[in-house]
């Protein structure tokens, strides 16, 4: 059994869990907004943001180092790019892009951490979301530590036969054969996408998901998004005019 | 009193030109729990595929008087439950209230009414604390009781369950034969397991080379083809 953090982390009863997924949503596409188009003081006003978002951490009960590390995820490959704008002699834009990707993935991982995929879900159809794209994310949610699964059985098997990473890496046939278990894997997955077709076939899928009741949102609900957008777009003001 | 799924001359060749059913003819009465045993290929989850519409054949197929064509599909699909072999493909909504309200959704049920339906069912096997849970947080028997509760909302008339006993422990084995017991609907199984087809069922028929070749007391079909050993096993560890 896979131990799936961000699903235990969205099960919380904190006032931020206890937000409508639209709520949620408006005021991470505000902070969003706020961050992509700031130019001036961007340094002063990424550590205002940092402390919102930190906050709001800790308001969900959720272990800050674990949060800020994860989201971490995308520095390797906004560093790439900040890398190239370094050496292309501008490293403002560097130190931006580094900022930038970086809070966006910590505002996401907040908003992630704190609803429960199915709300989520439903929150973005209510918003107006493609359908089709929703669909998409549930499968590939559902699915992914099933896949992750069978490709650690697979990976299990090779090594039981004496296959190593440095093994694979030092022979062109092995490393054809490690291909091999690549498409093997992709057969075992369209084979598992024909038969959860079916499993849904034989319910009565018809093309459309129906889910379980709507989303109630509250008056609670709407203050915490304009009040956090409000928040956010006056220190960014307040940053810039004191610049 | 027509019988719940007639079978006349079933044919099925797969895309790849790979012949699966050569001519099966089958029926299956009111409350009769039959098993269908034969080799792996022999076209046992092939014919049951047919039941509710999923491949279709030459020949003729009827449920409950009904033939099984495209203006029937979701009247068939109401009456038929199935019950895949791997749960992991039969549970695909992120939460097991949600999987089991799944088919009564598509139905075009009340979200409210649906929710009450499926907790019934969950209740029914034993499943109702896991409402909330996502479905690969559970064991392999309890996938299998709340694939289970996830047919049962549709109050099917028939239920047709692919190696029901695979990947479970004894004891989930045991848990499941004595859900099954207690359900009234008319079962075809699809197995391997000899011991469990032989407590569950009435009587057997027996696959090959997509035909049946033999229909009768489960001991009996074991018997004729050699499958006895299953059974003697078993009392030999008693």
């Amino acid at each position: 059994m896979h131990h799936v953090v961000l699903e235990r982390w969205s099960r919380g009863r904190s006032i931020i869990h206890r937000r409508d997924p639209r709520a949620k949503l408006a005021t991470l596409l505000v902070f969003l907004v706020v961050l992509a188009t700031a130019h001036h003081n961007l340094v002063w006003l990424s550590l205002a943001l940092l402390a919102f978002l930190s906050a709001a951490v800790i308001a969900a009960g959720l272990p800050l180092a674990g949060v800020l590390a994860r989201a971490g995820i995308v520095l390797p490959f906004s560093a790439v790019f900040a890398a190239v704008s370094w050496l292309a002699g501008d490293p403002g834009r560097a130190v931006a892009l580094l900022l930038k990707s970086y809070l966006s993935a910590l505002a996401v991982l907040v908003a992630v951490s704190t609803t429960p995929l199915p709300a989520l879900i439903r929150g973005l159809e209510m918003t107006g979301a493609p359908r089709f794209l929703l669909m998409v994310a549930q499968f590939l949610y559902r699915y992914l530590f099933v896949i992750s699964e069978e490709a650690q059985h697979m990976t299990k098997a090779a090594a039981s036969r004496g296959a190593t990473a440095r093994s694979l890496a030092g022979s062109r046939s092995r490393f054809r054969a490690a291909a091999g278990a690549l498409a093997v894997l992709f057969a075992r997955s369209y084979g598992r996408a024909e038969d959860i077709h079916r499993a849904m076939l034989a319910r009565g899928f018809e093309g459309s998901f129906r889910t379980l009741g709507a989303l109630d949102f509250r008056g609670s609900d709407a203050c915490f998004a304009a009040l956090a957008s409000l928040l956010l777009i006056l220190t960014r003001v307040a940053i810039e005019r004191a610049g | 009193m027509p019988p719940l799924v007639e079978v006349r001359n079933l044919r099925f060749r797969y895309d790849d030109g790979t012949p699966a059913l050569n001519g099966v003819d089958f029926r299956l009465e009111a409350g009769e729990s039959v098993a269908l045993l034969g080799a792996n290929g022999s076209g046992k989850t092939t014919f049951v595929l047919h039941l509710n519409g999923l491949l279709t054949g030459q020949g003729s197929v009827e449920v409950c008087g009904l033939p099984v064509d495209k203006p029937n599909l979701a009247a068939i699909r109401n009456k038929v439950g199935l019950v895949f072999q791997d749960s992991e493909s039969q549970l695909f909504m992120p939460t097991v209230l949600e999987d089991v309200a799944f088919g009564l959704l598509n139905r075009g049920m009340n979200a409210h009414e649906a929710s009450e339906r499926a907790k019934a069912a969950l209740d029914t096997v034993g499943m109702a604390a896991a409402a909330a849970r996502a479905p690969y947080h559970l064991s392999a028997g309890e996938k299998k009781r709340v694939a289970i509760a996830g047919v049962l909302t549709m109050e099917p008339e028939i239920l047709v369950l692919d190696e029901p006993t695979t990947f479970l422990d004894p004891p989930g084995q045991r848990a499941l034969a004595e859900l099954l017991c207690h359900l009234p609907q008319a079962k075809i199984l699809v197995t391997h397991d000899i011991p469990f087809a032989h407590a569950m069922c009435t009587r057997a028929v027996f696959f090959e080379n997509g035909i049946i070749a033999a229909a009768g007391p489960v001991e009996e079909i074991v018997t004729r083809f050699g499958w006895e050993f299953a059974l003697e096993r078993r009392k030999l560890s008693r």
